[in-house]
């Protein structure tokens, strides 16, 4: 069966063609004959069933009235436990919705369920959950793949046709890498775009929320209906999203496209240089000038952001301790043992990590030297982007440095894991809207991915360059 | 080596997390790659650079200083692993 589009099935819908309760029978259908690929940290046919029989009885017209959408387990929902993949949060029942899936709700969609990520979104394989790895959908038997990560079970569940869209959370790239994995589109807007309220937090100054899809259209789509400002936030941007649907445009002639000559790094794979140079011709041949430009600090993006980000998580993971919600330590002889224990016992080794490293770079004598020179470093790097800007409309490159690799591969060298984040990174330490679509294939016929970096809240030229992309290769 | 046993069992304390011997050599190793890789940042020139703390380019919103009452204590005990009498509980802290 051929994949429907959103865009397709509102119409379906709106035409009777289909019934709300049809569509997401047909969904319910393939998420349980795909329980083998660990998608769903948390699934519920019962609670799918009940958000159809509400809809039915609402006369009101939504704008995704119906339509079945993932969740990452990163977002709290009322409805759902949410767990952030952690053992930690194993039980937790939010007496609170977050701003993005509440806008979801308010549009009329049905969640089917919550996906699977790295824990805490620590990782770029979904392998670092407590539930297990996810698989990505398109393993060949007995050679699982990983999904990449760390919305893994997000950018699988669109992969594999579970949902119409999916939820994200991108930090270091952790919507785009997935979804050049699994062969889909994912969508980091700009940060501040859409509220972080309610999004179990890892690195504040970086994460975003974000979307998967099966192609641009149904991307610009379901981003419209999760931006907006949102007063309990404090990062969260005031100012007005356009209709990015309705002002799609593949029209690039006269556009100037920024190429960055740092990220052509050595050890890329062929078949990676080949699709971003496919990638640029076909750009060319819409009119679209090629620029060469210089992004001088890429090489310290990745040890800037590893320095930034576990900072933000030791402090913001600090909240679990036992006390509030989720896990607690039987073994409690006293207040500090329980909160030892307790966070020993509930996090896993790279959450611990990642908390170890950013107590450290904050520790009293070391805070100059790592975290302000970090900081300082990832000035300079927002810097490079904005001059970059003042020559080019957007800018394209790879989004992975390779396609998805085995289950488990890189588990042992947290430095080559690290690696996986090279091109998204920059980015996202200069809060820059970023698209990944996927583009060509290697040689074993897995997808690989292009990104397209635009100007801080210029989503649209990020859609309308994904949309040229998309249907030159379609 | 930056981090020693000493080091990783300061850094353990300050975060609240009990590790067992072999954990901490893990770390300590762990640990101690990842700060030589970040070395290279000495590399760069930041004299005189700003430290970027906050990425938002937008202009902070004033609200209105009203209040709200938006959770019940309620609410916020429901997930709490004990409580007694409309408090989180905690093994004793007084002798």
């Amino acid at each position: 069966m051929s994949k429907s589009s959103l865009k397709q099935t509102l119409k379906d819908l709106d035409t009777k063609k289909i019934s709300i309760r049809e569509l997401n029978q047909d969904y319910l259908k393939r998420i349980k004959e795909n329980e083998n690929l660990n998608v769903f940290i948390h699934f519920s046919e019962e609670n799918v069933l009940k958000q159809i029989d509400n809809l039915e009885n609402d006369n009101s017209a939504k704008k995704l009235k119906g339509i079945p959408i993932a969740i990452k387990d990163l977002f709290c929902t009322k409805s759902m436990p949410t767990t952030a993949a952690s053992k930690i949060l194993e039980n937790f029942n939010p007496t609170y919705e977050s701003f993005v899936t509440q806008k979801l709700l308010d549009e009329g969609s049905i969640f089917v369920g919550k996906t699977n990520l790295d824990e805490f979104a620590m990782g770029s394989a979904t392998n670092t959950s407590f539930f297990g790895n996810t698989i990505n959908p398109l393993s060949k038997e007995n050679e699982p793949l990983a999904p990449g990560g760390s919305s893994g079970g997000s950018a699988a569940a669109v992969a594999a046709d579970l949902c119409l869209g999916a939820t994200g959370t991108d930090t270091g790239g952790s919507i785009r890498q997935p979804a050049s994995f699994c062969g889909v589109v994912g969508i980091k807007p700009t940060y501040g775009l859409c509220s972080r309220w309610g999004i179990a937090a890892f690195a504040s100054s970086l994460d975003q929320a974000g979307i998967f899809s099966h192609n641009v259209e149904d991307a610009s789509i379901l981003l419209q209906s999760i931006a907006g400002f949102d007063q309990r936030d404090s990062t969260s941007a005031k100012v007005d999203i356009p209709n990015y649907f309705e002002n799609l445009d593949d029209d690039l002639n006269g556009k100037t496209v920024g190429i960055p000559k740092e990220y052509s790094i050595d050890g890329t794979p062929m078949e990676i240089s080949q699709i971003w140079e496919d990638a640029i011709k076909v750009l060319e041949k819409k009119g679209v000038k090629i620029k060469n430009i210089s992004l001088p600090h890429t090489k310290y993006a990745l040890p800037t952001y590893y320095i930034i980000a576990p900072a933000e998580a030791s402090s913001n993971l600090a909240r679990y301790d036992g006390v509030k919600y989720g896990f607690r330590s039987e073994e409690i002889d006293s207040l500090d043992e329980m909160y030892e224990n307790t966070r020993a016992q509930g996090f896993g080794r790279e959450v611990k990590r990642r908390i170890l490293i950013g107590t450290y770079v904050l520790s009293a004598g070391y805070y100059d030297a790592y975290y302000l020179k970090a900081q300082k470093v990832r000035k300079l790097i927002a810097d490079d982007f904005n001059k970059a800007f003042k020559e080019c409309d957007f800018i394209v490159t790879p989004t992975a440095p390779s396609a998805a690799f085995p289950l488990n591969e890189k588990q042992n060298d947290p430095i080559k894991m690290y690696l996986n984040d090279v091109f998204t990174v920059p980015a996202s330490l200069a809060g820059l809207p970023g698209i990944s679509i996927p583009f060509g294939k290697n040689k074993n016929n897995l997808p690989l991915g292009i990104q397209i970096l635009g100007k801080h809240f210029d989503e649209q030229q990020v859609f309308n360059t994904a949309v040229s992309l998309e249907r030159s290769y379609e | 080596m930056k981090i020693d046993k000493n080091t990783i069992n300061k850094i353990a304390r300050l975060s609240r997390i009990k590790l067992d011997d072999k954990e901490s050599e893990d770390y300590i190793k762990d640990l101690n790659s990842i700060l030589d890789w970040v070395e290279q940042l000495n590399e760069v020139n930041t004299e005189n650079v700003e430290p970027l703390s906050n990425i938002s380019s937008s202009i902070l919103p004033k609200r209105e200083d009203v209040s709200n009452d938006t959770n019940s204590s309620e609410e916020i005990l429901e997930n709490a692993p004990d409580k007694l009498e409309g408090f989180f509980a905690v093994p004793k802290v007084v002798e």
